[in-house]
């Protein structure tokens, strides 16, 4: 295990306030009065997605594959990419949802993605990965907890670059940071970068 | 009979989300499943609530789904002769 290697935050992506924010630049931007799966359809739109099954995803599958797209466009990354993603409301808004659809017949299309790491696995069928995953639900966005785990596979050599983040959904509320993890880059993969990219767009 | 048809092909649309799809591009004896319309296991239970729901039809066996489900045709003609509503 190298304890000592540096790696670096190669790309990152922001999608909040109705904005698509990549290395703290704005790259896409909607009217702040758009509903929010309007957003989600005209952000598919716009990035020219071309994925079909992105139409039946629950809104966090959808932010997280929106993210990813973004994030992984034109990067080189490989099959054993790591995901490690967090957030605080779990998968919410289809739980909410499934629990109204008890009322009368449930649908197996909603109940599939009552559980937050299901995104996982559509970013993972998307771009090909067979590799390390994890969910976790934290109270706030921790940058500890994202740096110690993305080292720790990085070290092992169970992933030779990771995407980790935050990616947060509460009655259509967002709050999304991505971030491709390499040994390529500029801006080292540190809990105070991380934290700073996360802060950006919230100040 | 069309009418049946053109119901059923809306429905499948909305209900398994297949936005970049319009009723024109659904032939009546397209394949729903494999190289027709791409349709995957859990647009199939989807397929079973929807003729439950919207025509009174319980499949017990989803197994019988692999009969029903071939095309709009096939799911039509089951349709009118088990509808309860």
């Amino acid at each position: 295990m190298d304890r000592s290697k540096t790696y670096f935050i190669t790309n990152s992506i922001r999608i909040k306030n109705e904005k698509f924010l990549q290395k703290k630049e704005t790259i896409l931007s909607f009217d702040p009065e758009i509903s929010f799966p309007q957003f989600l359809k005209d952000s598919y739109k716009k990035l020219e997605l071309n994925y079909p099954k992105y139409h039946k995803m629950d809104s966090l599958c959808k932010l997280g594959i929106l993210g990813a797209s973004l994030l992984l466009k034109n990067q080189n990354f490989t099959e054993d990419t790591a995901l490690v993603f967090s957030n605080r409301s779990s998968s919410h808004d289809i739980d909410l949802k499934h629990q109204r659809s008890m009322e009368n017949i449930v649908s197996p299309a909603v109940f599939v993605y009552t559980l937050p790491n299901i995104v996982l696995g559509e970013i993972s069928i998307k771009y090909k990965l067979q590799s390390e995953n994890v969910f976790f639900i934290e109270d706030k966005f921790n940058p500890d907890l994202l740096v110690d785990y993305s080292e720790g596979l990085l070290n092992s050599g169970k992933a030779t670059s990771v995407v980790c983040g935050w990616l947060e959904l509460k009655n259509d509320e967002y709050d999304v940071l991505l971030c491709l993890v390499s040994n390529n880059g500029k801006i080292p993969f540190t809990k105070v970068n991380l934290e700073e990219l996360y802060r950006f767009e919230n100040e | 009979m069309s009418d049946l048809r053109t119901e059923l092909k809306q429905s499948i649309i909305e209900q398994l989300n297949l936005e970049e799809l319009s009723i024109e591009e659904i032939d009546n004896d397209d394949s729903l499943f494999g190289d027709g319309l791409g349709l995957d296991s859990i647009d199939a239970l989807e397929l079973i609530v929807l003729l439950e729901k919207d025509y009174g039809i319980k499949l017990t066996d989803p197994n019988q789904g692999k009969e029903i489900f071939i095309s709009i045709n096939k799911m039509a003609e089951y349709i009118e002769s088990h509808r309860t509503k």
